[in-house]
């Protein structure tokens, strides 16, 4: 039986890396520890491999990617380090786990305002916090996000955890533009017009939509591709197609809040002239077709088209505050959160 | 009852050359399950600013409130199915009893993370079920049933209860089997009825038994991350990871964490010293209780008490599982790598369940010869990472495991000039110390309750005979034991092979395993594509079940016939 053998067969590689340590300094090789899904970022390191021959290494690491590298030291094998969030590159500056990287091809592809001044992260795509609405329920044609504490939908908002990143970083935009009194305002308010306990994922705020559950709630723009593209399933594709899209506004009308998506080259890298590579690569246009394609993200290089069912949804303006602006306000607005209950 | 110290007699009175191996082996064990504890120390003394008045204001009675909640409703529900189902399955005969008796553990091969996601879907609103019942009753309106969410408290209650149960029902059961015939038959000779018997006899002396398998279950579901989170339950450990993934303070919680641990700590020795100077063994040489036979609509009852709680906590995730791999399959095929993902998932799950059973075996084994004060501590320090989200236990094991294998990298690269890495990480042996350190307390606990079945007296008629500690050990308490060994690993294999978040954090580049795999395509929300490795880990859950049950029916028949 061919599947037995290579069960054997891994079951033999297994032993052999269980008692022979691999030495990930060869030649030829670059070490990257993500955070992001291995679905979504094999296929890009994949395509890498392709072009350059460089073997491309991967840890998936949900949380503590900060504190394995930190605690690896100076023999840690990671040299590039790939996550979600502004707040996690930032945090990883913080904590001196990075170093800086300048190079033309790099600051070519990357706009200035999706970068670090000095080169020590770079964002590789976005994603915008829309607004999930019902098709038949929810009449408005525009919407913001401070809209959502309106008497009118009392008993009709679904969201994820407010603690969940995603919208600490929403949350912490607002108390940049509108301070954080109306924030804490805002986010009683919400909280009041709440249909169902704050929690799931993205996706359940449109499956609750379809559900009747709920008429509109806050999401990231990626998982409308997911749903819509069929790639979740055919149950996922009628949640997707059950909701409008607003991309919304704060009451400034300045833009969407977006988050992204980035990398770092690690201090300690080993093979930093192949993490550097990568990097590049990574901003490439051939990349960010996959970054717009296999995930449905915005990509940030310039003349690189977004996938169409994300085209579709409108034309995104970014909103202008400064990511690093919002990162000092992500502490406080996790308290918020805490502090009028929003998740009990 | 007797104070068994009393009329036991200890190796240790004879050799205290024996007694020092004892001591010596379970400091060593006792330190390396600190390891952890001491990074999380190293953490929260870095100190966590002000935040803490902030978690006494906000978070943190919120956050008790609900975990006391839950593990009550938690505590109950796995006390009540497996004490109960334990007793049906022992004490009467009814159809499909020797089906149902193997068939209650299968729970315990779902992972509380699989458990969560397939029941929101059945359950959801627009899932099969409502859906289903809505087209039934006429209704149209998705919300016109008035279904309660199962995104709760309560919700994650009964799903958590569903799955957490066989910890009880499996060392109760074990010891209603072995509880002799005389104890029983003598209460019933006294005239007590079936359900006085139980109450009164069977049930004060399976204390023990219950006793690990509650604290079992209840140290899993205040441990959970995957379910709580999804369905929106508050709990300590939930506050934990929001203060370190929210608000980037390891520090804060490494600090709650150990808050946690040692109320943890306070209310397992609470629970030992009620238990201590007892004697719950029984008399020798007896045969098992005979089982009554219950016929016409008893028996159907029994039945369906047996089988509801292994309908929902395996036959809904399972059936959920199949439907959905199977649409995968249409689609795509088998993921081609699934046979790799499966073969780390089994090595490492074996090779951590082989480690840990022997630890325990020694420690129990320890526990059971000396009667040094210090080495029983030891022995209760060594379990102390199942009292540990695994999540936090991961993270602190990192600080002493990375040091270490600094350690060595820079002696290597000393002599020879080159640096091998980080052969700790880099191999899997942090990973695998990390599953041992995690599950250690399921292996010690589940041995020591299989030695309280073995009387005192025998270990003294052994040293009488001239039998030394060795010989008693190898030649008669492994043998009595082996079903607590079997069960205890088995336990720790199925663990191993759902733990998820040490996984994550400890493994070695390009190292997947299943579940890490399904967590992977859940959190893209490909569920389909993890849903076939789920079903790996569910099938393979069920192996040692299936394997438990054919030794644990001959090791009954042995008994019977001798």
């Amino acid at each position: 039986m061919p599947s037995l053998a290579r069960l054997a067969q891994s079951a033999a590689a297994a032993a052999v890396l269980l008692t022979s340590a691999l030495p990930a300094l060869a030649d030829g090789e670059v070490n990257v520890y993500t955070t992001r899904e291995p679905g979504l970022i094999q296929p890009l390191l994949d395509s890498f491999t392709k072009e350059t021959g460089i073997k491309a290494n991967v840890i998936f690491v949900k949380e503590g990617l900060a504190e394995r590298v930190a605690t690896e030291g100076a023999n840690s094998p990671a040299d590039l380090l790939s996550v979600v969030d502004y707040g996690n590159l930032i945090e990883l500056v913080d904590r001196g786990l990075t170093q800086p990287v300048k190079t033309e091809a790099l600051e070519a592809a990357i706009p200035a305002n999706l970068r670090d001044a000095d080169g020590q992260w770079y964002a590789l795509s976005m994603r915008a916090r829309v607004i999930y609405a019902s098709k038949d329920r929810v009449k408005d044609e525009t919407l913001t996000y401070e809209d959502l504490a309106d008497p009118r939908f009392k008993g009709k908002v679904c969201i994820r955890s407010g603690q969940h990143p995603y919208n600490t970083s929403l949350i912490a935009a607002m108390i940049e533009k509108d301070g954080a009194d109306a924030t804490k305002t805002w986010l009683t308010d919400v909280k009041g017009n709440l249909a169902r306990k704050a929690g799931g994922g993205d996706r359940d705020v449109a499956r609750d939509i379809l559900a009747n559950l709920c008429d509109v709630g806050i999401a990231n723009s990626y998982y409308v591709g997911l749903m819509r593209s069929g790639k979740g399933g055919p149950e996922q594709q009628e949640w997707g197609n059950a909701i409008r899209v607003i991309l919304p506004t704060f009451k400034d009308k300045a833009g969407t809040h977006v988050n992204v998506s980035g990398a770092a080259v690690a201090k300690n890298a080993p093979n930093k002239e192949n993490a550097v590579k990568l990097l590049e690569f990574l901003a490439s246009q051939e990349a960010q077709e996959i970054y717009a394609k296999a995930n449905f993200e915005y990509p940030v290089r310039a003349g690189v088209a977004a996938d169409p069912i994300i085209a579709e949804l409108g034309t995104l303006t970014v909103d202008p505050t400064p990511l690093t602006a919002i990162a000092n306000d992500r502490k406080q607005a996790s308290e918020l959160v805490d502090v009028v209950g929003f998740d009990d | 009852m007797t104070d068994s110290a009393m009329t036991a007699p200890r190796a240790g009175t004879r050799s205290t050359r024996s007694d020092h191996l004892w001591l010596v082996g379970c400091a060593l064990v006792a330190l390396l399950a600190l390891a952890p504890i001491l990074g999380l120390v190293f953490f929260a003394a870095r100190g966590s600013g002000t935040l803490w008045p902030h978690l006494i204001a906000n978070v943190l009675p919120a956050a008790a409130r609900t975990t006391a909640l839950l593990l009550l409703g938690v505590g109950i529900l796995v006390t009540a199915i497996g004490i109960g189902a334990a007793w049906l399955v022992t004490a009467y005969r009814f159809p499909g009893r020797r089906i149902l008796e193997w068939a209650l553990l299968l729970p315990l091969s779902v992972p509380s993370y699989v458990m969560a996601y397939a029941y929101l879907d059945v359950v959801h609103p627009i899932g099969p079920l409502q859906t289903g019942l809505r087209n039934l009753l006429g209704i149209t309106d998705p919300r016109g049933l008035p279904f309660p969410d199962i995104r709760s408290l309560g919700g994650a209650i009964f799903l958590l209860g569903l799955i957490l149960y066989p910890y009880v029902y499996l060392p109760v059961r074990a010891l209603f089997v072995m509880q002799s015939a005389s104890m029983l038959e003598a209460s019933r000779t006294l005239g007590a009825d079936r359900f006085r018997t139980f109450r009164t006899v069977a049930l004060p002396l399976a204390r023990p038994a219950v006793a690990v398998g509650v604290s079992l279950a209840l140290m899993e579901a205040l441990n959970d991350i995957g379910a709580s989170e999804f369905l929106g339950v508050r709990t300590l450990t939930v506050a934990i990871y929001t203060t370190w993934v929210t608000r980037s303070s390891i520090e804060g919680a490494a600090q709650i964490a150990l808050v946690m641990l040692a109320i943890v700590f306070a209310l397992v020795l609470i629970e030992r010293l009620g238990r201590r100077g007892m004697n719950y063994s029984g008399p020798r040489g007896n045969k098992p209780a005979m089982a009554q036979p219950l016929s016409g609509l008893s028996g159907l009852v029994a039945t369906l008490l047996c089988a509801a709680p292994i309908l929902l906590g395996f036959v809904v995730p399972a059936s959920y599982l199949v439907v959905s791999a199977w649409r995968r399959i249409q689609l795509g095929g088998i993921p081609a790598d699934l046979w790799v993902w499966t073969g780390n998932s089994l090595l490492f799950a074996a090779v951590a369940a082989l480690i840990t059973v022997g630890v325990g075996l020694f420690l129990a084994s320890a526990g059971r010869m000396s009667r040094r004060k210090s080495l029983h501590g030891l022995i209760r320090l060594s379990g102390i990472g199942y009292a540990i989200p695994g999540t936090v236990l991961a993270v602190g094991l990192l600080v002493p495991i990375a040091g270490l294998d600094n350690w060595i990298a820079d002696a290597i690269k000393g002599i020879w000039g080159r640096s091998p890495g980080l052969i700790l990480m880099s191999s899997g042996a942090a990973l695998i110390l990390a599953y041992c350190l995690r599950f250690l307390a399921i292996s010690i606990g589940g041995i020591e309750a299989g030695f309280t079945r073995i009387s005192p007296s025998i270990d003294m008629a052994a040293h009488a005979l001239g039998a030394g500690t060795g010989r008693l050990l190898g030649g008669i308490h492994v043998p009595l034991l082996s079903p607590a060994i079997a069960a205890a690993g088995l336990l720790v294999f199925v663990d191993c092979m759902k733990e998820l978040p040490a996984t994550l954090l400890l493994r070695p580049f390009n190292f997947e395993t299943l579940a890490t795999y399904v967590y992977g395509e859940a959190a893209r929300g490909t569920y389909e594509d993890g849903a076939i490795a789920a079903l790996v880990i569910v099938v393979i859950g069920m192996l040692p079940v299936a394997l438990l049950a054919r030794a644990g029916t001959r090791a009954e028949k042995r008994t019977i016939v001798g």
